[in-house]
């Protein structure tokens, strides 16, 4: 059968949109394909109850590569993002921390636990913000084989290489204390005070099943440095209208281009034959043939759920089973008849309009830990929370507000296993909600409409498997030329005309669309 | 407490002086940062950040003291044919509860100042400028039928602006507010008496009231409660700034310079150089500096105001090459600077600004006609660590940022 397409996309994720308006934007006949009856994936916006529009999974932006909102015009498409101002932790003894965008509003607030931290604190930003520069390139570049390394390969390896000589001595121990410590290793040589370290340590674990002080996770707190909404490197945001928009605006770009996109439109396997990829098979039969077939869904269930093991070479296989998901969080969304009012800062003053931490300390963190890894959930989890309605009042009623609360942990290997998850759904719910009404009584009382997303949801509802809301754990060994394996970090896959384009691949999770416009770049220079 | 208007009462002769919702935006500008306009003290900017404010106006809504805005009433059997001859439009197409932007100019068709003209119905007319234009106005009544009164310290005003302005002007009205762009229309707020237009400064859906100093605080307060639920924030001038620039418009004293205060011919310009010749009606017989305009017309433009993105990459790299992270504060930035294309200098920024929804950098400009048209590249200087050099950037259509909700 004649290819009609010259590339098909499975899964209208914002990486599977960004990958096809790319493709598009240079000439690319492109269909994609999502299963749901919304696109975007897990970066979606649903009005789940009637005139509040939750943003179900992902709830802030930060990494959404600021050259992709340039180069494809989301803002022309109807993307319009809004800063997170500040960051908020409440803590058990009426005590609270405010980490505000005046400098010296900051220092104030973290001087009431330790005047040395206060002065400290925006050093550490310095000395992250340089780290993050060395980093920030990468992320952009087509991770090289550094296991089998052509010459192409060695020579990015070579300017890898020099970049990190450039980097001043100081900040070279920095980043291999980074990539060996914990989280809690690393900020205990800055701070001293509890109150400042356990909000910032949470970073360092959100999408992991790691805990605070488990090496590795200071890495990750890197990445919180790399958001970058505003050209400057600096904060976290959210889209007006919730994550949903965000994927709108790409999709309407991709459109713009000449993508054609399908809803409802269920991919049941992939059709291989000789080792070559060329049709995609809908669940109704439809059969679509194409040059490339290219997948945005995470790397288990496209190769085993989607090609099937029989088509893989054996060694590959094993390395894409004994790639990491273990999903760690879940995810409660409120609609609510009026704001939270916190004991330890009453009112609705601006501490609402930034992300609210519930990390009483580094050791509360640590036994939500703790009892994660016998496979239950936290019973005092970590909540990191946003109140969007308080800057966007297209997504409640006037007055009214919705809360999203991402928890951690919430192992998808739950003791009587992750198919007994929906039976706890909501006794884990009210976990969540019996923990933030400890720092803000009546809270319950306020709740119109409440939506438990257990990791077992997460996985059923939104392809995420296991329920990893970053298509596969974001530690040290599984990113980069690592990501999802070894060898195969270049979008490209085993299977010929394979593809792949998500979050899976290199640099990985978050709204960040770069392992869209990276594939989409490598698919643009493969000699087919 | 009182509030010490109007004229003549007993308010400490120290400029500047307070505007009628002074009471109000006082406790509320936690920053204390004020400066003059026209004599009163405007806010900045609320609270130490600018964001939020920023924000408010693209996002939900922002409520602006525009008091010290120039507001002179016009009255009288031949007020349409005057407001005619002293600005660039035909006052006398304007039917009653409209409003028209206009330009002031002089003799030699060379700006003097920029506006409004709203059409009050048996009331008259009301002229709103940036600067104090009494006088300049006055030297032309002669052999009109007309009143110029003076109205600037005795009438308060609002901007309410942003996507949500509408929904909370209607809560607070109790009533829809059906207005269009450029329309006008009296109203009663609660028992207050306002004229509310659907014009602004901002480039988004937004509307201005109008009432009596007595009643500023009660219109104040109603706005505040109404705006609530609605997330609505006071904003102040510096947040202004931006989002006017991303609307592509002017500002006298900075974008072009009042042909009368200038000391020196090359800094007057004429409403085709400055970017608003869609704002003069020729052919409709002779106004103060029609037949300039007429002769310049039919020359190609010398100068044009042109929208500039500049191009971040470049800007990114080079702060890259000195070792640091890109610097673009969001604040709008007053300072001149020149335009290149290859080795001749074309001409000269203005106002720029990093904008937020945008994601870009983006400038307003004076360039030679010849090199004003859309896609043209030109270079802008840009100063890094003390040092000079020049960046990439491209001529673009204003307004850089036009939301349907303006005018729908």
């Amino acid at each position: 059968m004649a290819a009609v397409y010259d590339q098909v996309i499975i899964g209208g994720g914002h990486n599977g949109l960004t990958c096809a308006a790319y493709l598009a934007r240079a000439g690319r006949k492109v269909l994609v394909l999502e299963a749901r009856h919304v696109l975007g994936g897990a970066a979606v916006t649903e009005e789940v109850f009637p005139g509040f529009k939750y943003s179900v999974c992902s709830y802030v932006v930060s990494l959404l590569r600021p050259e992709i909102i340039r180069e494809l015009e989301l803002t022309r498409h109807g993307l319009e993002l809004i800063p997170l101002e500040c960051s908020f932790s409440p803590f058990p003894d009426g005590s609270s921390l405010v980490r505000w965008p005046d400098q010296e509003q900051t220092r104030r607030e973290i001087a009431r636990f330790s005047r040395r931290d206060a002065e400290t604190y925006p050093l550490f930003g310095d000395a992250m913000m340089r780290l993050a520069r060395f980093v920030r390139p990468i992320l952009e570049m087509t991770p090289p084989d550094a296991i089998d390394p052509g010459l192409g390969d060695l020579l990015d390896l070579l300017k890898l290489g020099r970049r990190f000589r450039q980097l001043d001595p100081v900040d070279r121990l920095r980043k291999i204390q980074m990539f060996t410590m914990s989280a809690v290793d690393f900020l205990d040589r800055w701070f001293e005070s509890d109150a400042l370290k356990a909000p910032m340590a949470v970073s360092g674990i959100i999408g992991t099943f790691l805990g605070v002080r488990s090496p590795g996770t200071a890495y990750v707190l890197l990445h919180h440095y790399m958001g970058e909404i505003d050209g400057a490197s600096r904060s976290w945001g959210f889209a007006r209208g919730g994550t949903g928009a965000v994927s709108c605006a790409i999709a309407d770009a991709a459109r713009s281009f000449g993508a054609e996109i399908r809803t409802e439109a269920p991919v049941a396997r992939i059709d291989v034959r000789n080792g070559e990829a060329r049709t995609v098979v809908l669940e109704d039969g439809t059969e679509i043939s194409a040059r490339q077939i290219v997948s945005a869904v995470d790397p288990r269930r496209t190769f085993f759920g989607l090609v099937g093991r029989e088509h893989l070479d054996p060694d590959f296989a094993t390395s894409i089973e004994r790639f990491k998901y273990r999903g760690s969080s879940g995810k409660v969304n409120l609609a609510l008849d009026r704001l939270p009012n916190f004991t330890s800062r009453p009112g609705d003053g601006p501490h609402l309009r930034g992300d609210i931490a519930i990390a009483p300390s580094i050791d509360a963190l640590e036994r939500a830990y703790d009892e994660a890894k016998y496979g239950r959930w936290s019973s005092r989890p970590y909540l990191n929370i946003v109140i969007p309605s308080v800057v966007d009042p297209t997504i409640a009623p006037p007055g009214k507000h919705v809360m999203s609360i991402f928890v951690q942990y919430a192992p998808y290997q739950l003791e009587g296993g992750p198919e007994s998850w929906p039976q706890h759904r909501e006794a884990f719910g009210d976990t969540v909600i019996e923990t933030l009404e400890e720092y803000c009584p009546g809270l319950s009382d306020s709740i119109l409409h409440r939506q438990v997303l257990t990791p077992w949801d997460l996985e059923q509802e939104f392809g995420l498997t296991e329920g990893n809301i970053f298509h596969g754990e974001l530690s040290l060994e599984q990113l980069f030329f690592l990501r999802p394996t070894a060898g195969w970090a270049r979008y490209k896959t085993p299977v010929k005309n394979l593809w792949m384009c998500a979050s899976g691949t290199h640099p990985g999770g978050g709204v960040m669309g770069a392992p869209g416009r990276n594939a989409a770049r490598a698919l643009l220079k493969a000699r087919v | 407490m009182d509030f010490p208007y109007p004229r003549g009462g007993t308010y400490d002769p120290a400029m500047p002086i307070p505007t009628p919702f002074h009471d109000r935006t006082a406790p509320l500008c936690t920053s204390l940062r004020w400066k003059d306009w026209a004599g009163f003290h405007a806010v900045c900017r609320y609270g130490t950040h600018l964001e939020a404010e920023y924000h408010a106006i693209r996002h939900s809504a922002g409520l602006l003291d525009v008091s010290p805005l120039t507001k002179i009433a016009v009255a009288g059997p031949d007020a349409a044919a005057f407001l005619s001859f002293v600005t660039s439009r035909d006052i006398q197409r304007l039917r009653p509860a409209r409003v028209r932007y206009v330009a002031i100019c002089d003799e030699a068709g060379k700006l003097v100042d920029d506006g409004t003209v709203m059409n009050l119905g048996d009331a008259g007319y009301r002229l709103t400028a940036a600067s104090p234009i009494w006088r300049w106005i006055d030297r032309f009544s002669a052999g009109f039928d007309v009143s110029l009164v003076d109205e600037s310290d005795s009438i308060a005003s609002l901007a309410i602006q942003g996507p949500r302005s509408r929904a909370i002007l209607e809560q607070a009205a109790g009533e829809k507010i059906p207005l269009r762009y450029f329309q006008m229309a009296k109203m009663s707020f609660d028992g207050i008496p306002i004229e509310i237009s659907r014009t602004g400064y901002t480039g988004d859906l937004g509307y201005e009231l109008w009432c009596q100093p007595e009643h500023s605080t009660a219109l104040w307060d109603q706005l505040m409660e109404a705006g609530k639920p609605h997330r609505l924030l006071p904003v102040g001038l510096d947040a202004l700034d931006i989002v006017r620039i991303e609307a592509g418009f002017v500002l006298q004293g900075i974008d072009y310079y009042s042909a009368p205060t200038c000391l020196i011919e090359s800094r007057k310009s004429s409403p085709f150089e400055a970017g608003i010749g869609f704002a003069v009606d020729l052919g409709r017989g002779s106004f103060v500096g029609s037949e300039a305009l007429e002769r310049e017309k039919r020359m190609p433009p010398r100068w044009k105001l042109v929208g500039l993105e500049l191009s971040l990459p470049d800007i990114e790299k080079l702060y890259s090459s000195v070792g640091l992270p890109p610097v673009l504060p969001i604040e709008a930035c007053r300072t001149s600077r020149p335009v290149h294309r290859r080795s001749r200098q074309v001409g000269y920024i203005t106002s720029s600004t990093f904008s937020p929804i945008l994601k870009s950098a983006i400038a307003l400009a004076t360039v030679e006609g010849s090199v004003g048209e859309p896609g043209t590249g030109l270079e802008v200087e840009f100063t890094i660590e003390h040092v000079h050099h020049r960046i990439p950037a491209t001529v673009v259509e204003r307004p850089f940022f036009d939301p349907p909700r303006k005018r729908n």
